[in-house]
């Protein structure tokens, strides 16, 4: 009595909406990596001089340099909001004989991310 | 329209498989009386008991609460007794058996790597010295301590999880969803000291570190187990014990 083994499709990631999420999320953090490899190129830049800086600056005024920029902001977004609304499962809080609803965990990630966004963005423009 | 009245018919693709011709599996259509209040699962016995008694199959309790008879209906792995045909009709319906499963026969799927798993992973109350003689007492516990781990509890083990899951379908390795949630039950219990003892099975890459947090087994589970969250505080108390360990000197090994 031989079972059957059912192989598992090489596309299986393509067949269900929820598998295709999760595959997003996933490749999300090739973009979100490879934009801190811009970032740290320009930390680089900053380092050696206004001129290097300023050199760093046009050569993003490429159309392949916002291509990018724009994809990799699209994918930072998926990557953030997709791990985000994982947060109520990861924190499984109990007040007393109470789960702490998950509306609430999630809401005040999102406080907080707009909370320090907004500190980073004073920081920045102040001067 | 009377609730029962048979109402025009409605065809079921089902997944047939012989393990003693040798063949490979093919899809067999059947067409049944479509009735508002029938299942799938009323469908399959309908198909057995009026049209082809060779079907095979498992169930037993039509009321989702044994965990016998799942199947993947539509792609989308369901307890077949809670999976209505109105919710489908007029399209086919597509039966399979649970994926991610070698299948013995038909709907039919092998249960023991599963079995094997749950059973890996101590799924009782374990006391470091022993149970106290029943003449001393119970182990009290508050509502409070029973809500901490109540819904991890209420797995009926019907591994739909299993089926829901990609990591498990390509790495079989993987000790799985339902297992670490009630692993995870035992461990939150308040009455059980046997965290350490599970910690091989559950801490290790084919335990936790395997799952890469699809989450799919969370919205399958027809009793609301949330194997995800489980799965994610478990791998949350890992980090806690490996960070004591290694940085906290005097903490000592658990």
């Amino acid at each position: 009595m031989k079972p059957y083994i059912r192989p598992m499709p090489r596309d299986w990631w393509l067949q269900r909406l929820p598998y295709l999420s999760f595959m997003a999320r996933e490749v999300s953090s090739i973009f979100v990596a490879a934009y801190v490899v811009v970032f740290m190129v320009m930390l680089q830049r900053i380092s050696q001089g206004p001129e290097a800086y300023q050199t760093f600056l046009d050569s993003l005024q490429s159309s392949l340099a916002i291509l990018f920029h724009i994809v990799a902001l699209a994918f930072a977004l998926i990557h953030t909001l997709s791990w985000f609304s994982l947060t109520p499962k990861a924190m499984m809080l109990h007040i007393g004989e109470d789960r702490v609803p998950s509306g609430l965990i999630l809401g005040s990630h999102y406080v907080a991310w707009i909370a320090i966004s907004a500190f980073v963005a004073w920081m920045i423009l102040k001067s | 329209m009377a609730n029962n009245a048979p109402n025009g018919t409605i065809r079921l693709e089902i997944f047939r498989y012989s393990p003693d011709k040798g063949e490979e599996p093919k899809f067999q259509t059947y067409e049944v009386p479509f009735r508002e209040d029938w299942v799938v699962l009323d469908a399959i016995n309908y198909i057995k008991d009026e049209l082809d008694g060779t079907l095979t199959y498992r169930w037993s309790c039509r009321m989702g609460v044994c965990g016998s008879c799942g199947m993947m209906v539509n792609g989308i792995p369901k307890l077949s007794c809670s999976a209505f045909l109105r919710d489908y009709y007029p399209n086919t319906i597509r039966v399979e058996p649970l994926a991610n499963f070698p299948v013995t026969r038909d709907l039919v799927i092998q249960l023991d790597d599963f079995i094997g798993k749950l059973k890996s992973i101590q799924p009782w109350i374990i006391r470091k010295d022993g149970e106290k003689p029943v003449s001393e007492g119970e182990y009290l516990q508050s509502p409070a301590e029973h809500a901490r781990f109540k819904d991890f509890s209420m797995c009926i083990n019907c591994m739909l999880c299993y089926s829901a899951c990609p990591v498990y379908g390509l790495e079989t390795n993987f000790l799985g969803p339902a297992a670490i949630a009630l692993a995870q039950r035992y461990n939150l219990d308040s009455r059980d000291q046997g965290r350490s003892q599970r910690q091989e099975e559950v801490a290790s890459h084919e335990g936790i570190w395997q799952c890469t947090f699809v989450g799919e087994c969370s919205a399958v589970c027809p009793k609301h187990v949330d194997p995800a969250a489980a799965i994610q505080q478990a791998k949350l108390s890992s980090t806690i014990d490996w960070f004591q360990e290694v940085l906290w000197p005097w903490g000592g090994k658990k």
